[in-house]
Formats: C-alpha cells, structure tokens, sequence
C-alpha cells in the first residue's frame, strides 16, 4: 500500500471525508427509527451535527491539566484507532492492504472500548466505574466468539490479508462468521439488548458520565465512528464480490452499512436490557457455538486432505 | 468568526439538553415533565433530550420546593453544568413554595439560591405550559451563549 494510497483512504474515502457525515447519519437513523418504532416523530436529520457543534462549543467546568490530558486524550485516541481501522477496509477491489493487516484490524477495533473501560476508572465516579467494569466483562465475552470466527475466516481464507479474505468465494464458513458478527455487532455498539455499559436510567451514562461539552462531543463522534467501522467490517466481510469502479463500490458500501444500522435499530428498539448474566450466557451458548462451527468447517477440509 | 457564531447560536437552539431535578415536591410535576418525553408531545423532534448527567445538561429543570435535604446536591448540580446553561423552575413550588411555604424544612423558593431564567406557573403545568417555558429558556440560552462566545475572543 503506497503511502498516498494509505492517505487516501486515511483523510478521504472511506476516512475523515466519508465518516464523519456517514457517522452523524447513523446516529440520526438510529434515533429516528427508535422514535417511529415508539410512534414518535423523533429529531430532524441535522440533529447529531447541532448536538455535536453545542457540545463543541459549551465551555467545560476547568480541572486539573492531567485530568484535561486525559479526557481530552482519550477520546482522541479512541477517534484516531476507529479511523485508522477504516482506512484499513477493503472497500474497494483495487485496495491491497498488507500481510497481517487483519492483525492490526482487531487490535485497532478494540482500543475505543479500552479507552471506554479507562475513561470509566479514571473519571472515579460511581456510575463510571459501574460502566467501565461491565464494559470490560462484556468486552472480554463477545472477543471470545468474534476472534474464533476471525479465526475460522483466515484458516478459510488461508490468508490474513483482509482483501484476499473478503475476495474469497463465499462458503458455509463465511455465512457462520457473518452470523456471529451480526450476533456482536449490539454488545459493540451498546444499544439494546446488550446497552449495559451506558445503561441509561440505571447508570445514566456509564464510562461518560463525568465528560462534559467538547469532550462528550469527542466521545459522541467516537461513537458515530464506532457506528461506521463496525457495521463496514460486516459489510466488507459479507460481500464476496466487488462493483470494479470506485463509485459503485462506495455506494455499495454505505448501502448494507445503512441496512445494517436498520437492521440493529430495529433490535434494538423492540427488545429491552438484559442482565449482565444473561447477556454472558448468550454469547457464550450462541455465538461461541455458531463460531466453533465455523472454525470446525474451516479446519475440515485441511485435515481430510 | 460571525458565521460561527450564528452556528453555534442555532445549534444551542436546536439541541437544548435537559437535567431534571426534584427537590422535595410532590412528584405531580416530574410526571408532567416526563408525558413531555411520551408520543404524544415528543420533545425529541426539537432536539431535546432529558439527561442523566448534570455535566451535560445545558438546561437544569427543577420541580419543588427546596428542602434542606435537598440543597447542597441542587448547588453541587448547578456547578457541574457547564456554561453556557439555565434554569427553569417547573410548577408553583420552585416560584414561591406553594402549599408548603411556611414549613421549618423549607429553604426555597428556588429563585434565593439559583438563578432563575424561566418561571412556570401551575400545580402542575400542563405538558403544553412545560414545552413553552423551556423553548423560552431556550432562546436565553442561545442569547446568553452568543455572548459568552464573544467574551471569550
């Protein structure tokens, strides 16, 4: 990947340019088809961008400098891996990556919950500290069957080139994995049923309770990104084929990226919170089982041969 | 600069945040407050929203009359908000004690310890009253915020 390439896909396209505004859809789509479903009107699509710039602009209760470094550096942080793993994507049939890029792909998709589990702690609120430590339980259990289906993808793939393992004809394996994505796709992005770790009415807002004007703002666009990059690794990984020219492939990004938002609005919005036990026992039982499988039709036919 | 501040000046319009405190009234007023939220008057189409944490809340919404009990916590909140924010006292309670005025527990009315922007009168208001006085407190914000903004240049 050359270096203009890489800035390329950094600053422009599938990066800044294209997830900034794609964040701030999501979080509209998602509060608005939360309000349909409860026969709401719900907000206008301009919402989260005025939420964003009135945060921007609140001027934020002063604190020490080491506590202004880290909540300033944090969420920064957590901005700056969820763009990076954009930049990542195969979204386009010519993007050709490097060997080992899925490595770094599920090393970067993970630094915005730790900085989430950290900004919990740190905060030495209540509420946040309850955030943080079900953020980092949760986290621990959807890793296990997300990285076994990780694993089954690559030993099917027989690659861990994200361009050559999205590129591979689609099979029984790639199904199962896609499933448990979906399956991790909510406790990801907490909304119902797995919103534990912002459980509002019980913790108000979790590992964010103690942010205030520009640094929630920082932490509201983190989520939005959270929205885009999650829903974009399915997407990638679900289509086994690509359109050819850069416009088509865009659109068809942003298309099932849009549908996968509809799709886990629509869960979230008709189910309600569950118990941290209960949300284990899911994804221990469910999706661990749906990603042995996987791994087991991956490794099968190596072993027969 | 000036289009910036017109920005941020309809952005504050547009997404006022709200935190909801009862200091000690008889919960006739919260009930009110949270029908605001329901199908019926869906208070998200303008933006608002009620939430859980003072720190990022732009506009503090009090019901009650204020007891000793309750006004250090009603104090810490109003501190924790960050600028540019407001007030506005929910039923007759905050405005003047209402039928508890008089009593030895009593601390209020709300407008001895907090600034008050917008006062809403009835016990309870109706959904209708609530909306209308905080889109007025709205409109305080937004001004109040432009020159805030400009104080700070």
């Amino acid at each position: 990947m050359s270096i203009g390439k890489s800035l390329l896909a950094l600053f422009v396209i599938p990066g800044l340019l294209y997830a900034i505004p794609m964040a701030w859809l999501m979080l509209w789509i998602e509060r608005k088809m939360r309000a349909r479903m409860q026969g709401r009107i719900g907000p206008f699509f301009y919402q989260p961008f005025f939420d964003f710039i009135k945060l921007m602009a609140k001027r934020p209760i002063p604190r020490s400098r080491f506590d202004t470094l880290w909540m300033i550096g944090l969420p920064v942080a957590a901005i700056g891996a969820l763009l990076a793993s954009l930049a990542l994507l195969p979204v386009f049939s010519t993007s050709s990556g490097f060997t080992g890029d899925l490595v770094l792909l599920i090393g970067l998709i993970e630094v915005p919950s730790l900085c989430a589990v950290l900004a919990g702690f740190a905060s030495r609120s209540i509420f946040g500290q309850v955030g943080a430590t079900r953020e980092a339980i949760l986290s621990i259990t959807y890793n296990l069957p997300f990285l076994t289906a990780i694993v089954a993808l690559a030993t099917s793939a027989k690659s861990i080139r994200l361009t050559d393992i999205a590129l591979v004809p689609s099979g029984p394996v790639r199904i199962l994995v896609v499933l448990t994505f979906l399956f991790c796709l909510p406790v990801k992005l907490r909304v119902n049923p797995f919103s534990l770790s912002n459980a509002e009415q019980e913790i108000y807002a979790g590992p964010t309770t103690e942010f205030d004007g520009p640094r929630l703002a920082l932490w509201e666009l983190a989520h939005g990104l959270e929205w885009v990059v999650l829903t974009g690794i399915v997407a990638c990984i679900a289509l086994p084929f690509r359109v050819g020219s850069w416009m088509g492939d865009i659109a068809l990004f942003a298309l099932l990226s849009l549908i996968l938002v509809i799709m886990v609005t629509i869960i979230a919005a008709a189910t309600a919170r569950l118990k941290i036990s209960q949300a284990i026992h899911f994804y221990l039982k469910w999706s661990m089982g749906i990603a042995i499988l996987a791994v087991i039709m991956a490794v099968l036919p190596n072993l027969l041969k | 600069m000036r289009i910036l501040n017109k920005l941020v000046s309809i952005a504050r319009e547009r997404s006022p945040w709200l935190f909801h405190m009862n200091t000690g009234g008889c919960n006739g007023c919260d009930i009110e407050l949270t029908a605001c939220l329901s199908p019926r008057y869906d208070v998200e189409q303008a933006g608002m929203l009620l939430v859980g944490s003072p720190r990022h809340a732009d506009i503090l919404c009090v019901t009650g009359p204020v007891t000793h009990g309750t006004r250090a916590a009603l104090e810490a909140i109003y501190t924790q908000m960050p600028e540019p924010k407001a007030v506005v006292a929910i039923g007759s309670c905050p405005a003047t004690c209402d039928v508890f005025a008089g009593s030895p527990a009593i601390e209020g009315p709300l407008d001895h310890i907090l600034p008050v922007n917008v006062y809403i009168p009835g016990c309870p208001p109706r959904p209708n009253d609530i909306i209308n006085g905080v889109a007025r407190a709205v409109t305080i914000l937004a001004s109040k915020g432009k020159d805030s903004l400009n104080k700070d240049k």
